[in-house]
């Protein structure tokens, strides 16, 4: 027996014994889990070669209330979340919604600012003594606006930076559910609003799951909104303990206690998503399901689109054009980016294919062969999704300085970090829309003499064509605001958008930070918009 | 079904040309001349970027650059170890030497008597190149200097309660409080934590938020490095309604950290190295971080920058740069009276 039928064959027995997966998935998801196993042994080499006092510094009462103070964060980010993002993902895929398209991309945006970023914007505009007070200052006499500091202006900010998640992996969902359900609730005589939530909504459990918890992770892993809003969570003691430089250790420790709290996360996900079939027995990709008539609702539902684009949107882009015209009348010098237009441009679609080609096997592997195997391989996706980012980082110039010299410091291994960091969200992605291929459509194009692969290749591929392209704009979006594992681990004088933004917007250049900052989103904007204007309808 | 091949060749196509594209960038690039530095920068490009362009062009050293913060490149640099690619780093805070100080190569001695001897590290690894004050800031709209205590112990009054800021998580503050227990001892530097816990201070992550917030009244005063002011004062003008004031009895307050640099053990380009911080230490650099950056120059008699306080105004206790090595120390106080995490 060779090596490879021996795996096979233990792969079978950890699969729950439903057939083997051909080696043209199972290789791939070896290697990717492999890969995001690195930032976990790191973790635990450096937590444990410590002495046993780190104990006593991860048990401690204040590590408990921050606890229960990042739990009710991430709950509440992600209920608002899905109420804003469901609503739209609907309006903008069933209804007769005007500018259905140009929504899409505006509610899809907010995701590429930074959030430090945001923090700073959401400080000026909102603070108690910030431009919203001046405004109200002179025709009402508002002295002073109550402290946006805190749970509030956290809840606030994290839940109009990471809404889109819910839109993206909603309307992927939306566009892949076969439209007959629908219709044959309403000819069997229920309304609009009915079949909604008897039909559409109960289908749409596994694309609101998917946001929710890349939300939920989110919203686990952020530093630069909560530390300038100044809510404490978990990730921001962990950025306190690498601030201070001198202890790695307590920092790999609490990244290790963050792991397990995502893990209950992510199992809650998995647990939603219960054992329903969500695949019809036909693919029916080519018809397009019937508009919904919005009627007298279109008003409200326009405002509905427009309240949310102004706040998540424009509001921010506003504060960042208002920073960069009072540093043009105070003579601030600006030098253009473009080559960090063009590095970030250029990563962010690098990394963007390398997740999806990552997300494949593993994705194919989690639909068509459940078992041990890929539930493991899936969970530790969410790992580098949850961790910080600077967490993440370390470990690979850990292993890379280390074991793979060549490698270091160059687009190869900074690829290598963002597949770990955003592996999750397109998976996410590529699952759902796997999810709803029936494997018949698979085995029929086998029955027909096409090897696995030219199955995969010209039936499934095409088929979850939506999903794949909702998963790369996701990783897309991300890599060109990331920031910590960019700064340490891209190769010696390469710089970014974000890297600009970051370098002036710490040293309190505002306005300086303004200008790369909006093109950030303007340079984010051309690729969304392509993608969303080809999308079949 | 020839649609769908056609989908397929694209969909591998675009692997290969991923690989490709991987693969070549991962070949570019490699130059080991002997005209090469690395330097890795926890100061910002913003700031030092210009100033690295004009030693690129005036010796003609094809010089690298990793910019980063602080503690992350001291953290990146233990993780690489022996495997390190730096030749120098550059950083913004004394702790972040002190944390790779072992991975550092000793100066020449000629290099550490061109600044005052309390900005050099005690065992001459690294060496200071500009100095940043710590201050007080306060809105001009409600206090004038005359309303501020001597020092900082003054804070201390309920009349301050929910009126000042502070960074505690910031390296800049925790090196005052490194100062403080040197001069105060650890008891009395916990009463007065202790004490300033009691009056409500509003916590900012860092300096520049609390800056801005003296400014718009959101607080009065706020513990701050010196510098960050001006750049507030070049983009926002004269109206900008916040300005430093240096407790004038001295003491923990008024103390002058420095931004510094060394050479790693592990360099190839040692040469290259010593000319760059030679460079730093020049008349033109010197001049360059008093006019960009509005710090104090170290190495020469170069007047400070408009609106600055000169050295000679500020009380500096003059602490050797071993009374603030204890990081660790002030880090353990800090968690215990329940000040970070």
């Amino acid at each position: 027996m060779s090596i490879g039928e021996v795996a096979a064959a233990r792969l079978r027995s950890l699969s729950g014994g439903r057939g083997t997966p051909p080696a043209i998935i199972w290789v791939p998801a070896l290697f990717v889990g492999a890969v995001l196993l690195l930032p976990l042994i790191y973790l635990v080499v450096r937590t444990f070669d410590a002495g046993g006092d780190i104990w006593d510094l991860l048990f401690r009462q204040r590590i408990g209330t921050i606890l229960l103070r990042t739990i009710l964060l991430v709950v509440t980010v992600t209920g608002a979340s899905i109420l804003l993002a469901v609503p739209i993902a609907w309006l903008t895929t069933r209804t007769d919604l005007p500018l259905r398209r140009v929504w899409v991309v505006l509610s899809a945006l907010p995701l590429v600012i930074p959030s430090y970023v945001a923090g700073f914007i959401v400080i000026a505009a909102l603070g108690p003594r910030g431009m919203l007070q001046q405004t109200l200052d002179g025709p009402f006499g508002v002295d002073r606006l109550p402290d946006i500091h805190g749970f509030v202006g956290a809840l606030l900010t994290l839940t109009f930076l990471s809404f889109p998640y819910v839109v993206l992996t909603v309307r992927a969902a939306l566009l892949r559910i076969d439209p007959a359900l629908e219709e044959s609730s309403r000819i069997l005589g229920r309304g609009n609003w009915t079949t909604f939530f008897s039909v559409t909504l109960p289908m749409l459990r596994p694309g609101i799951a998917a946001g929710g918890l890349l939300v939920a992770l989110y919203t686990l892993s952020d530093f630069g909104a909560v530390s300038l809003l100044r809510y404490e969570t978990f990730t921001w003691a962990i950025f306190i303990q690498y601030e201070s430089a001198l202890d790695r250790t307590l920092g790999a420790g609490m990244s290790l206690s963050l792991v397990i709290l995502a893990l209950a996360i992510v199992g809650l996900e998995l647990f939603s998503r219960g054992r329903a079939r969500y695949y019809s027995s036909t693919t029916s990709i080519s018809r397009p399901p019937s508009t919904i008539r919005l009627g007298r609702w279109k008003c409200p539902a326009l405002a509905f689109c427009a309240i949310v684009v102004a706040m998540s949107l424009v509001a921010p882009m506003s504060v960042l054009v208002y920073w960069v015209v009072r540093g043009i009348s105070a003579g601030e010098p600006f030098n253009l980016v473009w080559t960090a237009v063009g590095n970030s441009v250029y990563v962010a679609a690098l990394a963007a294919t390398a997740a999806v080609i990552a997300a494949l096997p593993v994705a194919a592997l989690s639909v068509r062969y459940p078992g041990v195997f890929s539930g493991f391989l899936e969970r530790l996706s969410y790992i580098g999704f949850a961790l910080p980012g600077i967490a993440i980082a370390l470990s690979l110039v850990f292993f890379g300085a280390r074991y793979a010299p060549p490698l270091y410091q160059t687009t190869g291994l900074l690829l290598l970090a963002y597949v770990v960091l955003y592996l999750s969200p397109a998976l996410g992605a590529v699952r759902t829309s796997l999810l709803q291929i029936s494997p018949r459509i698979e085995e029929a194009a086998r029955g027909l003499g096409n090897s696995p692969l030219r199955a995969f290749s010209s039936v499934t591929l095409p088929v979850a064509r939506p999903g794949l392209m909702a998963g790369w704009a996701l990783v897309f979006l991300l890599v060109m605001k990331e920031l910590p594992a960019t700064l340490i681990l891209s190769p010696i004088g390469f710089n970014t958008l974000a890297t600009s933004i970051w370098s002036n917007a710490s040293e309190a250049f505002f306005a300086r930070a303004a200008l790369p900052a909006l093109l950030l989103i303007a340079a984010s904007a051309v690729p969304l918009a392509f993608l969303m204007l080809r999308e079949r309808r | 079904m020839s649609t769908s091949t056609n989908k397929g060749i694209r969909f591998w196509g675009i692997i290969a040309l991923f690989l490709t594209s991987v693969f070549l960038s991962a070949c570019g690039g490699s130059d080991g001349d002997a005209g090469s530095l690395t330097v890795y920068s926890g100061r910002s490009e913003t700031l030092v970027g210009p100033l690295i362009d004009r030693f690129k062009e005036d010796t003609g050293i094809d010089v690298s650059v990793k910019y980063a913060g602080t503690p992350q490149l001291a953290a990146t640099l233990l993780e690489e170890g022996d495997n390190t690619s730096a030749d120098v780093f550059f950083a913004q805070d004394p702790g972040g030497l002190g944390a790779v100080a072992g991975m550092l190569s000793p100066l020449e001695e000629d290099v550490l008597t061109k600044v005052p001897q309390w900005a050099v590290s005690s065992d001459g690894v690294w060496v200071g190149v500009s100095g940043r004050a710590r201050t007080v800031v306060y809105n001009t709209d409600t206090l004038a200097p005359d309303d501020l205590p001597d020092d900082l112990e003054g804070f201390t009054d309920p009349k301050w309660k929910g009126r000042l800021g502070w960074a505690p998580t910031n390296a800049s503050f925790q090196t005052m409080v490194t100062a403080m227990r040197s001069i105060w001892g650890d008891q009395r530097t916990v009463q007065w934590l202790e004490n300033i816990q009691a009056n409500d201070p509003k916590v900012y992550p860092k300096n520049t938020p609390i800056i801005s917030a003296a400014a718009s009244g959101e607080i009065d005063v706020g513990l701050v490095n010196h510098y960050y002011l001006h750049r507030f004062l070049a983009e926002q003008g004269d109206s900008f309604s916040a300005r430093n004031y240096h407790p004038p009895a001295g003491g923990p307050g008024a103390i002058v950290m420095v931004s510094g640099v060394g050479i790693l053990e592990e360099s190839n380009n040692k040469d290259n190295a010593q000319q760059f911080i030679d460079y730093l230490l020049s008349d033109i650099s010197q001049k360059y971080f008093v006019e960009e950056t509005y710090e104090y120059p170290l190495a020469s008699g170069i007047p400070v920058a408009e609106g600055v306080s000169p050295l000679s105004e500020i009380n500096n206790p003059d602490l050797s740069s071993s009374a603030l090595s204890d990081l660790e120390g002030t880090q353990a106080l800090l968690r215990e009276a329940g000040i970070i995490p």
